[in-house]
């Protein structure tokens, strides 16, 4: 087990690496000089060849690379050009909110969407599965920031029971917290419900079908205790890749959302950033996802053999 | 089944027209491509024309305005009109074309390129572990993000966002083809294949890739799917196609600062956005069931 683990996190580096490699070409692969670029529209020669010199662009590509990645391990990001403050900094600042979304959503899909697809494999070919597997299909197309605009308007506008936009710190008042999120966990975590929803009923079908369901029936065992204990527990491998597989899109509805709900979090600075065209924000902020996104799925792996006994590694 | 004179093919024909999925979304898109094509038809105003005086106006407004030659006209704001006065039922009917330019467009680039990369490292081994570390690279980073970061290098426009969509695209297709790839190449008839003599360019053409063909159809109705969603989330964060081209994204991205007041420029083109991307979807879980028998069990 331990150098299972040991080898998984020795295989992300590589993959980290390329990672770093593409980011890192992102500034060197736009036309046009870098140094002008981050001087900006309005700089004279002098002040891009001393934007040059200052950040090492007159060296060779490798050794720039070096240089940038030895800087990353080190925490230090680099200076944002637009906001003039460390980029670690500008980050720290902006990870509450992300944090309490994605964790916020995360839950909420849990909670609804195993039930909901774990009901719809077991009324198989009812209306209800038919219901669920309808809303999962329109989840899916229902873009994020349609649904969130919707929900601001029932429930903002028209009702009037919850904030429109806005973020308030944990650390002011958990209330508050709770009630300026409630709506862009709902919206961002639609798609997820659809998603899962319909991936859990999928291998619940499956585990159904299996003898030992019908030994459980035959010696009586009822029939909640036949699907909480028997039926989930043994579908749950393929639901856990999903819920992991889904994070890529998470960090993606992230951005999304925080822009429409205006939450100050790091999906807002990523717009942000690229609308300044603040390199080493963007730079920094891709990393980042990107990192959690592997390790992530490192932990979907390793979660495997704590789920199905049978897997050894 | 009952005669042997029925082709694979007209029976695949057969069970696509039998599926309520494939016909409802089919039909759908088809009335959207229309709505794009026919767009100077169908639109009442050019999707340009500002008028300050009608800026904000419910959906039905009822207004005069001069042509060309001083006569006043009866105009009607079916969808109202945005914060310029734009009529934004004429830019919805354009922004169909845009969001069906990119959909097909970054479908087809996406795997003609990841098609190329993906026999290329399914069948020549000693590419296999670079391209395929090198798209793990590339999709250990998500998606939007990835399309962020390639828009913020080029100028706005068409073509970047295009661009923008097709690399997180291309490691999937590549994926795709590369498994069907090596399974492929050790079904018997391509070793007789290659017993026979059959030079590699020939193999992979006639005997391999026709293979992949059923699954990249299916594969390509949901890269339509998503790149229509990616476009209109990049123009609707205002860094995608420029503001003054009408896109959905755009038209709603226009609505966003007076949404309280005027929901309207959200809704409608938000609607019209959900409702092509639920055809394309239904379309491509359609085709999915119908095209390959064996797709159809899993999920």
């Amino acid at each position: 087990m331990f150098s299972y683990l040991l080898r998984r996190l020795l295989a992300t580096i590589p993959v980290m690496l390329l990672v770093a490699v593409f980011v890192f070409m992102l500034l060197r692969l736009t036309p046009g000089d870098p140094a002008a670029i981050i001087a900006g529209d309005y700089a004279n020669d002098a002040q891009i060849a001393e934007i040059r010199s200052k950040l090492g662009l007159d060296k060779p590509l490798p050794v720039q690379f070096m240089v940038w990645l030895g800087n990353m391990f080190q925490g230090d990001f680099g200076e944002s050009f637009f906001y003039k403050k460390q980029v670690g900094e500008l980050i720290a600042a902006r990870l509450e909110p992300t944090l309490s979304l994605s964790l916020l959503t995360i839950i909420l899909t849990v909670c609804i969407a195993v039930p909901l697809g774990t009901l719809a494999a077991y009324r198989q070919g009812s209306w209800l599965d038919r219901g669920i597997m309808g809303f999962s299909v329109l989840g899916f197309s229902l873009p994020v920031f349609v649904i969130g605009y919707i929900l601001i308007y029932v429930f903002s506008i028209q009702l009037g029971w919850l904030p429109v936009q806005g973020y308030q710190r944990i650390s002011d008042g958990v209330g508050g917290w709770l009630l300026r999120l409630i709506l862009p966990s709902v919206a961002l975590s639609v798609i997820f419900v659809a998603f899962i929803a319909r991936m859990t009923r999928t291998s619940v079908l499956e585990v159904l079908g299996e003898d030992y369901i019908r030994t459980a029936r035959a010696k009586g065992q009822t029939e909640s205790k036949v699907l909480m204990h028997h039926a989930v527990r043994n579908a749950a491998v393929p639901i856990v890749t999903v819920i992991g597989l889904s994070f890529a899109i998470l960090i993606g509805g992230v951005v999304v959302t925080e822009s429409v709900f205006n939450l100050p979090g790091l999906g807002l600075l990523t717009v942000e950033a690229v609308l300044a065209r603040d390199f080493p924000t963007i730079q920094a902020v891709i990393l980042l996802f990107s990192f959690i996104y592997v390790l992530i799925n490192l932990a979907i792996d390793v979660s495997y053999t704590l789920l199905d006994p049978r897997i050894r590694y | 089944m009952t005669t042997a004179a029925i082709s694979p093919g007209s029976q695949t024909l057969r069970r696509m027209l039998a599926n309520p999925s494939v016909i409802i979304g089919g039909l759908l898109v088809l009335a959207i491509l229309l709505m794009g094509l026919l767009a100077p038809v169908l639109g009442t105003r050019d999707p340009a024309d500002i008028s300050p005086k009608d800026r904000n106006q419910p959906p039905g407004y009822e207004t005069t305005v001069r042509d060309n030659s001083g006569a006043k006209v009866p105009v009607v704001y079916r969808l109202g009109s945005d914060t310029l006065g734009r009529d934004v039922y004429s830019r919805i009917v354009y922004g169909a074309r845009i969001s069906l330019v990119v959909g097909i467009s970054v479908a087809a680039i996406s795997i003609v390129i990841g098609m190329a990369i993906g026999v290329l490292a399914g069948y020549v081994r000693w590419l296999d572990g670079i391209i395929m570390r090198i798209m793990d690279g590339l999709m250990a980073i998500p998606a939007i993000l990835l399309a962020i970061a390639v828009v913020s290098l080029f100028s706005a426009g068409l073509t970047s966002v295009i661009i923008a969509i097709v690399v997180p695209e291309v490691p999937r297709v590549v994926r795709l083809v590369r498994s069907i790839v090596l399974s492929i190449r050790e079904e018997p008839y391509v070793e007789a294949a290659i017993t026979a003599g059959t030079r590699t360019p020939v193999l992979l053409v006639r005997h391999i890739l026709p293979n992949t063909i059923a699954p990249l159809i299916v594969q390509g109705t949901f890269i339509v799917a998503s790149a229509i969603i990616v476009e209109a989330i990049l123009s609707f964060l205002g860094i995608g196609i420029p503001p003054e081209i009408p896109t959905w994204g755009n038209i709603m991205a226009e609505g966003r600062a007076v949404f309280q007041l005027y929901p309207h420029n959200i809704f409608y083109p938000g609607l019209v956005l959900a409702l092509t991307v639920l055809a394309v979807n239904m379309l491509g879980d359609g085709l999915r069931d119908t095209l390959d028998p064996r797709f159809a069990k899993r999920v």
